[in-house]
């Protein structure tokens, strides 16, 4: 059977897939622009400006002087390769052997693949039609070679299909530029009046091969199906995926539990042999009668480990009604990280928090509890003492700063602070007692005060004067006064924490 | 046949291996640095994978229950070591934990909205060996609770401390009972200002032990006691000049 390939041109890919991003980009002439030796150049340009007549490769500030208007985008690298990649596993719905074409567009191998599709000529138009409804501008060919496929999609301007055995005859009227050679060899072969390929070929090889070297006479054997030319095709990732389809419909939570048990089995193991971890997974059941229920899980740390996993889908497992009967298990990992190898200690104590027995236990309390119950706390940067921690994000976590030592600060602190009545001397003293919660306390011992101000970069509230302060029964009290005695109002006293 | 009385010695001490209550031989002596508190203690030396209970009665007495606690976990862990404090209302201060030797950063805070959480996470938490302690404040502890506590701790090994504010349900099955309170701190020569944080600790239960009532100063990272008999005497040198 004779082979068939197609080549998929996009001339604006970048900018197309901006247009996408950003609808209102659409007719608006605007270019990409990279730093190339300390000038702005444009390195894509959109059909809008093209038509303006600006290409690539001028510097932008040349390309803003022909249109004052001219919209620059950032170029991001590795973006056409990217979208590439994506495009040909997405391509695969076509055929089995899709690739991205190292010289820009994709490759197709579509041998026996088109009478699916009732015929070439509907193949290859459902392919344009499907990338142009994307946004995506589109030449594509089809041919018995990669490079006569090649060749046709960018420079032809016969039918898209060449038939099978007639690319030959095609190929001789095209330009030399459409065998896929170096910029170099075809100004050479522009210089030496070698316009089409049928004037190359009407030269003996052997002096080409000496002229020009083996790559124009490969390329040309290539695109001539003399020489065998294969291509690199996508795979798709495969997902973390485990399906248990069930002769019999499983109606007990014990027959869920050994569906859950052989599904992780079998996800673990591929996950260990890679090298992986789960984050989240999703456990989902489908029903006899069409319905389906699911419930999902997550750790802190990537994890393996079959018992911890299934420790936590068990506490969830109560929720899922089977009522006639479960015919399908199906189990995803939809979140998967590289697992962190860790150093196994020698001893037992001491561990830290680095410890993977307690990152599965704050699993175990966070899918009861609510991931939101767990806290840890990392010192923040301010002087107030209800704003200077903050949660932390993980338990990796790591202090960014020290913290203040320095003065001495109540174990407990009440939040917001209580507000008391004191008798206090003016203008600078601890009071003499204060009443809070109706019993009065008689002050004996007083250190202080301590001034915190206001942090400038909030703005929020007064300053205050703390003061540590024992009573007569030895309980002690920290306390602050809010603001500066003055004429207008006497300032309101507060407790704010309880020392040991 | 072995005699009667070593019979009797070998099950005494199985039934203190089964109570969580280690031979000394294999521990360090003080490691917390209680001093003379520790001659109340089975052995001599304080049983730290035990359920410890603390009573109290106020907000104050709460602080030095923590307080206390914070110096002996701070003290048997070498301030290493994952501490999870679990509750119902958190006011702890996370800052403020350096003063009594623990790394803020080393303690996990389970903040709960019920106390029958409360309940489940303690229990949760003792049977994980990588904690060094567990820390609990709830108002109520059932017996059937307190004995699933101590079956997880001879588990795992972790320390446990429950501070109970107001309890009603005294009977429990902790190895320890106390209840610590705030006592006018001392300054040397009667100098002005607030000294080291003083309390006095009363060891209500000891399973095994002997209670008694300490006076205990926390200076500088460390216990210290301080007798009764110099106190009085200091009062007594106050009122006469």
């Amino acid at each position: 059977m004779a082979r068939r390939f197609v080549s998929i041109w996009l001339p604006c890919l970048v900018t197309d897939w901006h247009i996408r991003k950003q609808p209102q980009l659409h007719n608006m002439p605007f270019v990409l622009k990279a730093p190339v030796r300390n000038r702005i150049v444009v390195t894509a340009v959109s059909p809008a400006a093209l038509s303006l007549g600006i290409r690539t490769g001028t510097t932008l500030a040349d390309a803003k002087a022909l249109v004052p208007s001219l919209q620059a985008l950032e170029h991001k690298l590795g973006l056409a390769e990217q979208l590439l990649q994506r495009m040909a596993e997405w391509c695969i719905r076509f055929t089995p052997v899709a690739a991205p074409d190292p010289l820009g567009g994709l490759l197709l191998d579509a041998s026996g693949c088109a009478h699916l599709w009732g015929g070439e000529d509907a193949y290859l138009a459902d392919i344009c039609k499907r990338l142009t409804a994307r946004g995506y501008s589109v030449r594509a060919a089809m041919a018995d070679t990669i490079g006569a496929a090649w060749a046709v999609a960018r420079y032809g301007n016969t039918a898209p299909v060449v038939d099978s055995g007639h690319h030959r005859k095609i190929l001789l009227s095209l330009p030399v530029s459409s065998l896929r050679l170096e910029e170099e060899m075809i100004v050479r072969l522009h210089k030496l009046g070698l316009r089409q390929i049928k004037d190359v070929m009407a030269l003996p090889q052997t002096s080409l091969r000496r002229r020009f070297g083996a790559q124009l006479i490969q390329r040309i054997n290539q695109a001539l199906g003399d020489e065998e030319e294969c291509i690199q095709p996508v795979y798709p990732p495969e997902p973390f995926q485990e399906r248990l389809p069930c002769l019999e419909p499983i109606r007990t939570l014990t027959g869920i539990e050994i569906a859950l048990h052989h599904l992780l089995a079998a996800l673990c193991d591929r996950l260990r042999k890679e090298g992986k971890g789960l984050r989240s997974a999703f456990f989902r059941v489908y029903r006899v009668d069409g319905g389906t229920q699911g419930i999902e899980i997550g750790t802190n740390r990537s994890s393996h480990n079959e018992e911890h996993l299934f420790h936590l889908f068990s506490l969830k497992l109560s929720t899922i009604e089977p009522k006639e009967g479960i015919e399908l298990f199906l189990l995803e990992a939809t979140k998967v990280e590289d697992a962190t190898p860790l150093q196994e200690s020698l001893w037992e104590e001491g561990s830290g928090l680095q410890d993977p027995r307690l990152a599965e236990l704050v699993d175990r309390l966070a899918g009861k509890l609510g991931q939101e119950a767990i806290c840890r706390y990392l010192p923040a940067e301010h002087w107030w003492p209800e704003r200077s921690f903050k949660k932390a994000a993980s338990l990796d976590e790591l202090p960014a700063a020290g913290w203040k030592l320095d003065r001495p600060r109540p174990l407990q602190l009440l939040s917001p602070p209580e507000r008391i009545d004191v008798t206090a001397p003016i203008p600078d003293y601890p009071p003499m007692l204060f009443r809070y919660k109706g019993s009065v306390h008689k002050i004996v011992k007083a250190d202080g005060p301590e001034r915190i101000e206001q942090e400038w970069w909030i703005q929020d509230g007064k300053h205050r004067d703390y003061y540590c302060v024992e009573d007569e029964e030895g309980r002690r009290y920290w306390l602050f006064r809010s603001g500066h005695y003055n004429e207008e109002e006497t300032p309101s006293w507060f407790l704010h924490g309880f020392f040991a | 046949m072995p005699a009667k009385a070593d019979i009797l010695a070998r099950l005494q001490r199985d039934i203190l291996l089964l109570q969580g209550i280690k031979s000394p031989s294999l521990q360090a002596v003080d490691e917390t640095g209680l001093g003379r508190i520790n001659e109340a203690f089975p052995h001599g030396v304080f049983p730290r994978s035990a359920l410890h209970e603390f009573f109290c009665t106020s907000q104050e007495s709460a602080t030095a229950s923590m307080a206390f606690i914070s110096g002996i976990v701070s003290a048997l862990t070498k301030s290493k070591g994952v501490v999870m404090w679990i509750s119902s209302s958190r006011r702890i201060f996370p800052p403020a934990l350096n003063a009594f030797g623990i790394q803020p950063g080393q303690v996990i805070f389970l903040e709960l909205q019920k106390e029958k959480e409360v309940a489940w996470a303690v229990e949760e938490a003792l049977k994980c060996r990588s904690l060094s302690a567990v820390i609990g404040e709830m108002q109520e502890l059932s017996f059937t609770a307190s004995r699933r506590y101590q079956l997880a701790i001879e588990q795992s090994g972790v320390g446990c401390f429950v501070i109970r504010r107001n309890p009603k349900n005294r009977t429990t099955a902790s190895v320890t009972r106390w209840q610590v309170e705030t006592i006018r701190s001392g300054q040397p020569d009667d100098l002005p200002g607030v000294g080291y944080p003083r309390w006095q600790v009363s060891l209500l239960k000891v399973r095994n032990g002997k209670p008694g009532s300490w006076n205990v100063e926390w200076v500088k990272g460390a216990f210290r006691t301080v007798s009764k008999l110099a106190i009085l005497h200091r009062e007594a040198q106050k009122k006469t000049g």
